[in-house]
Formats: structure tokens, C-alpha cells, sequence
């Protein structure tokens, strides 16, 4: 027993031996294939949005290299990924960056999900100047820090329920009332992303001088927000802003639907990740949703064509419409193509500075960016849940459909 | 004020303050039949909660009415909890109480994971497409849905009382927590009786887990707060006070909807462990006390 639990133990460790000396080969131009690094959670909390993430990364992967891949200098190279998985781990996915980057020798860097694990990666890759082209970490902190190997090809978390707001002081107007008239409740979740969320419309209610009536905070532990809506039947505002991710937008729509809070305008974030369209028996229609991406946008670029392209392409693979998490993902393997060609070399430090001249047209929006890396030529959209389908109602210049407001009172549903 | 301005607000948040305690009581239930019979306290309670809830929630996504998913959620986690014994807890349950605190948190670990795995990490939720009914001029507003929930929790908890008082399974179940190795003598199959004890609590927050299916949101990792809402209603009612358990549910469910209106809904858990400390400092001042009256 002793001498085959022996025998065992050293096939299993010459087998370890020889993956990591097969890993640590990888560098990061291999032959002609580019190696870009990416830790990702897949499994673990943010599993399913980490999957997302994945697959956005390699259908780009995939349509770059079939469409003849980067062209350096004459030379053509492919794009490769290297993942690990995080698990949904912040301290996990720093020490997996660092690994990605000391012992497996990348150079380029994909973000990974969420806003606090991309904080938490973020000094690694500064720390050893790889540049990151990350798309899916939203806070703000990520842009306040003075990096200069980062890049976000999304909108900061301030910008994601402005235009709800700006909407329903358009509406008051179009009433005949004065937005100073508007009154707002709010319930945010008390995490970095939502009170980001938060500073953002803060800003917007406050330049309409807009009356704010309930300002609850969500604990984390949400799944309960009875008092807030039991509030907000009784105080009637105008608005109803709710940040929460997806916890927050199914909690929301389930509750106002049982207990019939009737609000004129109701704006949340997540809803499409929590898709309150089909989740919720269509008490879900009417609400107004922020996203970074949405399919209908006439955007497009010659890779992947335009957004409904896009969704087509990656429905036939995956087998689901793709949220904006994918969309994203695969701008920034759009990004990273465009800078290397612009770049003309594969240098990190020549490439960094390429990333951050960036001025294109994607099927995902226009990127460019400021000194603090953001992508500050994309606007946010707007859609709202109109009988079960998500329609794009902000910005007017893409919208597909109009405004429904207000939200009908739920005796007349 | 919010509830100095408008007064129905003050019996709004009463009634749903009962409504979401009668989940919590039926979770604390189980979890005071386990600790008074085994002396274990099983942190994997919110876990098997949610998991009832999980099961209910595919029982809705397979097309059939949710409330059928009540008893799938009961008998599923039924077999589940006797795994669970026959698999782990028996070699923790004479053992000191930190190796099966141990034993359990590792347990629930290991059920969010799956349930992580098999159900994903997206938010669900049940629909029961119960109505609404609004009393006084529509100033309250009660989901039928959590009136539906309510009642299911005290008539579960009553029909386990009666189990318990009536059965030979219940009355082997009571003599074991009183005297395990008198019962053991008597002829009792402690044993047994530990594994359909520990069964019959995972039933039990299976079917408080379908409630919050149907009533609330779901997701792989809410499931502490219902282990600690349990912990806090056990040591405030004593171990093997059923109408203490029930009442103190009921009135944690109160206090918390309260805490929401008057300090804010983020602090709901923090007010949970609050009161445990307050509750914990007050009975060993009182305890002590009595020491000295002894003397």
C-alpha cells in the first residue's frame, strides 16, 4: 500500500514539475502568438458575470485571429489568453496577477471582474508596469490613484443613473411643473460600486435643486427591502433610484410588484443581469435600467460589425444574448489589437503609450482616453423594460423607442 | 419622523415585522431541536434555509406553482439532513461543542459552493402570482404572499409541537434531550433518534427556505443572516421554550422592521447582533445575581 501511495505521489509530482516548467516557457510573445494575462472569478460569487468576462475575451480572441490576427511592423501575430481563476477572491486575483506576471512572463494584461477585485489587481500590474486594459471595474477609486498602466474601456460607476435623472427632470418639465418640484427617493447598497453610483446622481439632483425624500441605505445581506418601499408608498416621490446590483434590482421589482408601490419614474442598475424583463412575471415592465452597452446602439466597427452582429455571433456560440459584461470584454481585446499595431513594436513601455493615444470607433463605442485612463468618450445608455423587451430610450440620438412615462399605477396594469 | 408623520406606518411595520419573524422563528425552531437534543449548534442552519429555497425555486423554474415546491423542499432536505448525520454529524456529536461548529461551518461552506455551482450566483426568486389586499383606505398594504407564509409557519410549528408530544419518534426525541444515556438505558435508539432529530431540522428550514423563495430574493451566499437571526432567537427563548422560540421570531421580525424606519435598513443585521450582546450582557448580570442570593 505504503510503495503504491509512493508511486503515486511521484508520478502526480513529476506531472506538476512538468506543467510548471511548461508554464513558465510561456512568455509573453511566443513564436508569433501574443500572450495577454487575465485572472477571472469563475467560480465563486461573481461566477456567472466572471464567465461573461471569459467569454467576451475569447470570442475577440477569436474573430481578431480569424480575421489575420495583429500586424506588427509587416509581421502577423495571434492573440492567446492566459487565465486563471480568482474565485471571486480579491487577495487571490493580486497574487495570481503577480504570478501571471513574475513566473508566466506576461506582459499585457485583461482585467478582471468586478470593481473590487480590479482594485485590488490594479497596484500589482502598476507596480510592475504592465499595462491593464481592464473592463469591468467601475469605481471610481480605480481613476483616482494616478495610474498610469490602466484602462478602462467602460464608464465609471458615477455615470451610470445621471441621464435617469436629467430624464425625469425633462419630464417635470414637459408637465408643466419645475424639476425643482421632483421628488427623489433613493436606496443604495453601501458598497464601493453603489455609492459611486450614488455620488453621481447626487450631483445631478442637487444641479436641479430636486427634493430628496428618502435616502435609505441597503445592507449588504440584501434581500429584504420592505421598509424602504413601505416609505415610499407613503411619502409619493417622483422618483425611485435603486443601486443595489443584481440583489437590489430583483429585491426591488419583486417587492414593488407585491406590495403595488406606484411611482412615476423608477431607475435601477443590474437590471439586466438580474433580467427583471423575464424573471418577474412582468413586473419589471416600465422600469428604466442603466447599462454600458446595448445591443440596438448603431455602433460598429470592422471586426465584429454592429452590436446586433455581435449579439448574433455570440448567441450562436454561447446560446444567449450577450450582456454588456461580454461587450465590454471583447472592446478591450479590440483596444489591445489597435495599440499594438499602432505601437509598431511589442515593447510594453511603447505599447502603454499607444493604449493611452487610443481614438476608435468600436461595435461597443467610441474609445478614448483621459490621463487617468477612463473612457470618457462613451455615454451611458438608458433602456427601459417595455412589455418584457429591453428598449433603449437615452441617449435620444440612439434610442430605439420612447419614453413610457409615467410608470401606470399598478390598479390600471 | 417618518412614523410620527404618518401613523399606519407603525402597524405596517408591525404586521410585516410578524410576517418575516414567522420565517425566522420556524428556521430558529429547528435549530433549538438540534442544540437541546445533540448539544450541537449547527451553523450550516441559513445554508439549509437556502437550499430549501433553491429546490422550491426549481420546482417554479420545471413550470409548477411554487407552494407544490413546500413539500419537495421538506422531504429533499429531509433526506439531505440525514445524510449529513450518517455521513458527518455522528462523529462530531458527542465531541466537544467547537469540533461541531467546526463540522458545520465547514458543511455550510461546502453547500454554498454547490449551490453556487448547480444554481449559479444570479438572484432568483419564486413567483407565487399571490395578489395584494389593502386594508384601511389602502393605507396597508399586505402581499398575500407573506400572509400565505405566516400562516404555513405557525401551522408547521404547531404540527411539529404536536409531533413531538404525540408521536414515539417525538417522545424519543424529548427523553433523549433530556437524558440521553437515561433513554439510551430505557431502550431508546439514540442514534436514531440523533439522525431523524437532525433531519427533521433541515426539513424544517427547508421549508422556511421555500417561504423565502417565494416571499423574498435568493442567492448562494444570503444564508448567515438566517443562522444568526436563529442563534439570537434561540438565546433569547432558552433552548426547548417552543412558544418562546415562536414569540421571540415574531419580535426580532418586529424589531428589525422597526430598526429599518428608525435607524436605517443597513443596520438591520448589525441591530440583530446588537441585542444579542445586550440580551447575553443583561442575563449574566441577572444570573450573577442570583449567585449571590445563593450565597
Amino acid at each position: 500500500m505504503k510503495k503504491i501511495n509512493k508511486l503515486f505521489l511521484s508520478i502526480i509530482s513529476s506531472f506538476l514539475l512538468l506543467i510548471a516548467s511548461s508554464v513558465s516557457s510561456f512568455a509573453k510573445v511566443d513564436g508569433d502568438t501574443i500572450v495577454l494575462g487575465a485572472a477571472v472569478s469563475l467560480t465563486g460569487k461573481y461566477a456567472t458575470n466572471g464567465e461573461h468576462t471569459q467569454r467576451g475575451y475569447d470570442l475577440a480572441v477569436k474573430v481578431i485571429n480569424e480575421k489575420g490576427g495583429i500586424t506588427i511592423n509587416g509581421k502577423k501575430y495571434k492573440f492567446a489568453v492566459k487565465y486563471y481563476d480568482d474565485e471571486s477572491d480579491s487577495n487571490k486575483a493580486a497574487t495570481l496577477a503577480q504570478r501571471l506576471i513574475e513566473q508566466d512572463g506576461v506582459q499585457y494584461m485583461l482585467g478582471p471582474y468586478g470593481s473590487g477585485i480590479t482594485i485590488a489587481v490594479a497596484p500589482v500590474t502598476e507596480k510592475f508596469q504592465i499595462p491593464m486594459i481592464e473592463a469591468n471595474g467601475a469605481s471610481r477609486a480605480l481613476f483616482t490613484k494616478g495610474y498610469k498602466y490602466l484602462f478602462a474601456v467602460l464608464n465609471s460607476a458615477d455615470q451610470y443613473l445621471n441621464s435617469a435623472v436629467d430624464l425625469m427632470a425633462e419630464q417635470a418639465v414637459a408637465e408643466g411643473r419645475k424639476a425643482s418640484d421632483v421628488k427623489v427617493a433613493m436606496a443604495f447598497e453601501q458598497d464601493a460600486f453603489s455609492l459611486d453610483v450614488k455620488l453621481g446622481v447626487m450631483d445631478r439632483v442637487q444641479a436641479h435643486n430636486m427634493k430628496v425624500v428618502i435616502d435609505d441605505a441597503l445592507p449588504k445581506e440584501l434581500n429584504d427591502m420592505t421598509a424602504t418601499l413601505q416609505k415610499v408608498k407613503a411619502l409619493k416621490p417622483d422618483l425611485l433610484i435603486v443601486s443595489g446590483h443584481s440583489k437590489g434590482a430583483m429585491t426591488g421589482v419583486k417587492q414593488i410588484t407585491d406590495l403595488k408601490v406606484d411611482v412615476p419614474l423608477t431607475a435601477m442598475t443590474h437590471c439586466d443581469a438580474a433580467a427583471i424583463n423575464k424573471n418577474l412575471g412582468g413586473g419589471g415592465d416600465y422600469v428604466l435600467c442603466a447599462a454600458q452597452w446595448h445591443k440596438s446602439l448603431a455602433y460598429s466597427d470592422d471586426h465584429f460589425g454592429s452590436g446586433k452582429d455581435y449579439a448574433k455571433l455570440f448567441e450562436s456560440i454561447y446560446g444567449y444574448d450577450p450582456p454588456y459584461q461580454a461587450a465590454e470584454s471583447s472592446a478591450a481585446l479590440l483596444v489591445w489589437k489597435d495599440a499594438f499595431e499602432r505601437a509598431g513594436t511589442t515593447d510594453k513601455e511603447k505599447v502603454r503609450d499607444a493604449i493611452s493615444a487610443t481614438d476608435m470607433m468600436t461595435f461597443y463605442g467610441p474609445v478614448k482616453f483621459n490621463p487617468q485612463g477612463q473612457n470618457t468618450s462613451k455615454p451611458m445608455v438608458l433602456f427601459q423594460v417595455q412589455d418584457g423587451k429591453n428598449n433603449v430610450v437615452a441617449p435620444t440620438k440612439w434610442a430605439e423607442a420612447k419614453l413610457i412615462y409615467p410608470t401606470p399605477k399598478w390598479s390600471e396594469r | 419622523m417618518i412614523l410620527l408623520q404618518a401613523p399606519f406606518l407603525n402597524l405596517q411595520a408591525l404586521l410585516d415585522g410578524i410576517m418575516v419573524g414567522a420565517i425566522f422563528a420556524l428556521a430558529a425552531y429547528g435549530m433549538a431541536l438540534v442544540w437541546g437534543v445533540m448539544n450541537i449548534i449547527n451553523v450550516a442552519q441559513g445554508e439549509f434555509v437556502i437550499l430549501g429555497g433553491y429546490i422550491t425555486f426549481a420546482v417554479f423554474k420545471a413550470g409548477i406553482h411554487p407552494v407544490l415546491g413546500m413539500p419537495v423542499s421538506f422531504f429533499v432536505l429531509f433526506i439531505l439532513g440525514y445524510l449529513i448525520y450518517r455521513l458527518i454529524i455522528f462523529r462530531v456529536v458527542d465531541k466537544d461543542m467547537f469540533i461541531s461548529i467546526l463540522a458545520t461551518f465547514g458543511i455550510s461552506i461546502m453547500i454554498q459552493q454547490i449551490m453556487n455551482m448547480i444554481f449559479g450566483s444570479q438572484v432568483e426568486t419564486a413567483l407565487s402570482g399571490f395578489g395584494t389586499v389593502f386594508l384601511f383606505n389602502g393605507n396597508i398594504t399586505i402581499a398575500l404572499i407573506k400572509l400565505f407564509s405566516f400562516v404555513v409557519c405557525i401551522i408547521g410549528a404547531l404540527s411539529i409541537i404536536y409531533f413531538m408530544k404525540v408521536s414515539k419518534m417525538g417522545r424519543a426525541i424529548r427523553a433523549t434531550a433530556q437524558n440521553a444515556r437515561a433513554a439510551r438505558i430505557l431502550g431508546v435508539d439514540t442514534e436514531k433518534v440523533y439522525a431523524y432529530t437532525y433531519a427533521l431540522n433541515a426539513a424544517i428550514c427547508g421549508l422556511a427556505g421555500s417561504l423565502v423563495a417565494m416571499t423574498y430574493t435568493l442567492h448562494p451566499y444570503i444564508g448567515l443572516p438566517y443562522t444568526v437571526r436563529s442563534f439570537m432567537i434561540v438565546i433569547v427563548a432558552g433552548i426547548g421554550n417552543i412558544p418562546g422560540v415562536l414569540a421571540s421570531g415574531l419580535g426580532l421580525g418586529a424589531v428589525e422592521e422597526f430598526s429599518s424606519y428608525l435607524i436605517g435598513t443597513e443596520f438591520r443585521i448589525g441591530i440583530v447582533f446588537l441585542l444579542l450582546v445586550v440580551i447575553l450582557v443583561y442575563r449574566s448580570k441577572r444570573l450573577a445575581k442570583k449567585r449571590e442570593y445563593l450565597k
